[in-house]
């Protein structure tokens, strides 16, 4: 059904991850999907890398990592954003359509009263995508 | 097991590259917490030292406004005569680095790496280094600042009797009754403010910090340019106070900015449909334009500040077209070489720091001048800097100094040369007598098609103030975040308005008196701070591959 898994993630935030990691995992076993995770970072250095070749590779070190845990097929794609705190959606977007994937796991807040003013992330993806989105809430 | 997805989206290698080895990591010092409802990521000391003594400040001048006001009013041209000299002699010492880098072999190096491609194409990019940079002052000053330096150059000098400091306003030894020297006197000194002065300010702060982020691979923030001085206490209390200062800088001269935009607003609404002038239309007009700024914010910096900044280049470009051809064409066009000439000839003696008999002159006008720009400077190099990468230290000195200067001359020429030649071949004087911020729409009055001019006038500077108020809380956010660049959106936001409170209380607390003073006084220690960039600008590059 899916032969591309895309999974958004925050390098900065990894361990808060684990839910929506293991459910990409799962699913990539159940179609033998190939998983790609995706980071976006800004063209500065961040508090993960000095520059965007240093995120990609450390996107690249952890999607090896998670292959090897979880005995997936994994790689990863970076994508540099100019600004991204307002453009996360739109760089997650357009690597969707870079990599083709069918179906886009991702994690996501519970939502607050905050979100009346701000959307959250993963509410505007799935909002947007034109595939299938499964939002998976953190504990 | 990576596969041939990887680094898509990453431009190509970048080449070498000559990270500083710290043991520092970005947002080591934040606080990750919830505010209410917000979540935010702010570094701690430097959000809650300068958010809180921002707000004591506007605290005591709303408080106590007779005594507040009796400061601003001393500090003003306290720090001006006091410190002229200080200014002058920096502000020159900043072109001539600038100059120097353009022919140094140290022009090759690129940054972001040797082999790094621009983010932004030159048009984008040179939008955005004018909507931050002047935007709102072009519109104050394009028409006003020509004519009051003709108007005080042709009235000659004045001498108290019995001796002491000179009384007029005039440049230099004035023109007295020579009304083409004191065109030329005039437009020389405008343009003397808005040429190569200002622009190699922002010239050092942006390549400072540009070379620091993208090639030593630091905090977007202003301590990091410091680390070739500092060492490692730049990420101590050393840095905060860099930083600190800088959000003061920022606030202020932004502030002032604003102030400016919202009489200049006003009095132009005033002229147009006879909206009422005074602070109440102020700060209506400054909480709409706010709320309009709010939403360039949450755009972001592609789809907000660079989609207004372009269209603002464009009405600025076609106003000054249509200046150009129903005005005086010739005059102007004749003006632009002639003024250009004229600031060659006097650049020296304008720029001379010691020794200076034009007193109201040299400290009222250029001391506060370069007061103001350099505390923009923090706000606007930063803003530069996080839209140039990819360019060589050559092409990114030449582009911020040389060319915005010449856009200045042509400005200055068309719009104030404009109202110069109303004034000498057709004798109106209505641009001449009005006030600051009326001059540029009773100029427009006398050419065809007003109101719509007019109204575009209103249009450019209400847009600008909205580019200026969204990239100063860009930049604030940055600063206050520890060089983050992706910390929630609601910080942003709060700068946003922050920024627009502090118009409006400090306009309802001194008028603009308190706002120029506030500009001056944190210009002064910035100084300090840029003429130590200089020196790690230099450091900085000779490490780095050319």
């Amino acid at each position: 059904m899916f032969s591309k898994i895309m999974v958004p993630v925050d390098l900065a935030h990894a361990a808060r991850l684990d839910k929506a990691l293991q459910m990409a995992s799962d699913l990539a076993h159940l179609y033998k999907a190939h998983v790609i995770f995706v980071g976006v970072t800004s063209p500065q250095p961040g508090p993960v890398a000095h520059n965007p070749q240093e995120f990609s590779a450390k996107l690249d070190a952890f999607a090896a990592e998670q292959a090897g845990k979880r005995g997936i097929s994994a790689s990863g794609h970076a994508v540099v954003s100019h600004d991204p705190a307002v453009d996360l959606e739109a760089a997650l977007l357009k690597a969707c359509s870079d990599t083709g994937a069918g179906l886009i796991v991702m994690a996501s807040h519970i939502p607050g009263v905050s979100n009346y003013l701000f959307h959250a992330h993963g509410g505007r993806v799935a909002e947007m995508a034109p595939v299938s989105v499964a939002v998976v809430r953190g504990d | 097991m990576a596969d041939e997805t990887t680094n898509q989206g990453i431009p190509a290698p970048e080449g070498e590259a000559d990270i500083i080895d710290t043991e520092y990591e970005i947002g080591q010092d934040n606080i990750e917490t919830q505010i209410g409802p917000f979540g935010v990521d702010i570094h701690n000391p430097v959000f809650l030292v300068s958010g809180l003594v921002i707000v004591a400040f506007v605290f005591y001048a709303l408080a106590l406004p007779d005594q507040a006001g009796a400061f601003f009013n001393w500090l003003r041209p306290a720090v001006t005569s006091s410190f002229d000299w200080f200014f002058f002699g920096a502000a020159d010492l900043f072109v001539l680095f600038c100059l120097f880098l353009i022919v140094s072999p140290w022009g090759k190096v690129r940054l972001g790496g040797n082999e790094a491609t621009p983010d932004y194409s030159y048009m984008g990019w040179f939008a955005m280094l004018f909507a931050a940079g002047m935007g709102i002052g072009l519109m104050f000053y394009g028409v006003s600042e020509p004519m009051s330096h003709f108007s005080t150059a042709f009235g000659g000098t004045a001498e108290p009797e019995g001796g002491g400091a000179r009384t007029d306003w005039a440049p230099l030894g004035a023109a007295a009754g020579d009304e083409a020297e004191a065109v030329r006197l005039g437009m020389a000194a405008t343009i003397f403010h808005w040429g190569l002065h200002p622009w190699a300010i922002y010239a050092i702060v942006a390549l400072a910090l540009a070379l620091f982020t993208y090639n030593k691979g630091l905090p977007l923030t202003i301590r990091s340019a410091f680390y070739p001085i500092f060492g490692e206490r730049v990420w101590g209390w050393t840095g905060h106070l860099i930083d600190i200062l800088a959000v003061f800088a920022t606030l202020f001269g932004l502030a002032t900015s604003l102030g400016f935009g919202a009489t200049q607003a006003n009095a132009g609404l005033n002229e147009l449909f006879g909206v009422p002038t005074g602070a109440t239309t102020e700060v209506i007009l400054i909480s709409a334009i706010t709320a309009v700024a709010l939403i360039s914010v949450l755009r972001g910096l592609d789809g907000g500040v660079k989609v207004l900044s372009e269209i603002n280049m464009g009405l600025a470009f076609l106003l000054l077209v249509f200046v150009l051809l129903v005005g005086p064409t010739m005059a102007i066009l004749t003006g632009f070489a002639s003024s250009l000439m004229a600031y060659v000839e006097y650049l020296p003696a304008l720029s001379n720091p010691v020794g200076r008999e034009d007193v109201n002159f040299s400290q009222g006008w250029t001391a506060f001048y370069w007061a103001w720009w350099i505390s923009w400077s923090p706000f606007v190099g930063m803003f530069i800097a996080r839209v140039s990468r990819g360019r060589t230290v050559r092409e990114f000195v030449i582009c911020v100094l040389l060319i915005p200067s010449l856009v200045c001359v042509l400005w200055m020429s068309v719009f104030g040369g404009t109202a110069i030649h109303q004034v000498l071949s057709d004798g109106f004087t209505g641009a001449q007598d009005a006030a600051l911020e009326l001059k540029l729409f009773k100029m427009l009055g006398e050419l065809p098609l007003a109101g719509i001019t007019s109204f575009v006038g209103i249009i450019l500077v209400v847009v600008f103030f909205v580019t200026s108020s969204d990239s100063g809380s860009l930049v604030i956010d940055t600063i206050t975040a520890g060089g983050k660049v992706d910390a929630p959106v609601p910080q942003r936001v709060f700068w946003c308005i922050f920024e627009g409170a502090v118009a409006i209380v400090l306009l309802l607390g001194g008028g603009l008196g308190a706002l120029q003073a506030m500009v001056i006084s944190t210009g002064l220690p910035f100084t300090v701070v840029l003429l130590l960039m200089c020196w790690a600008i230099f450091r900085g590059l000779q490490t780095e591959a050319r």
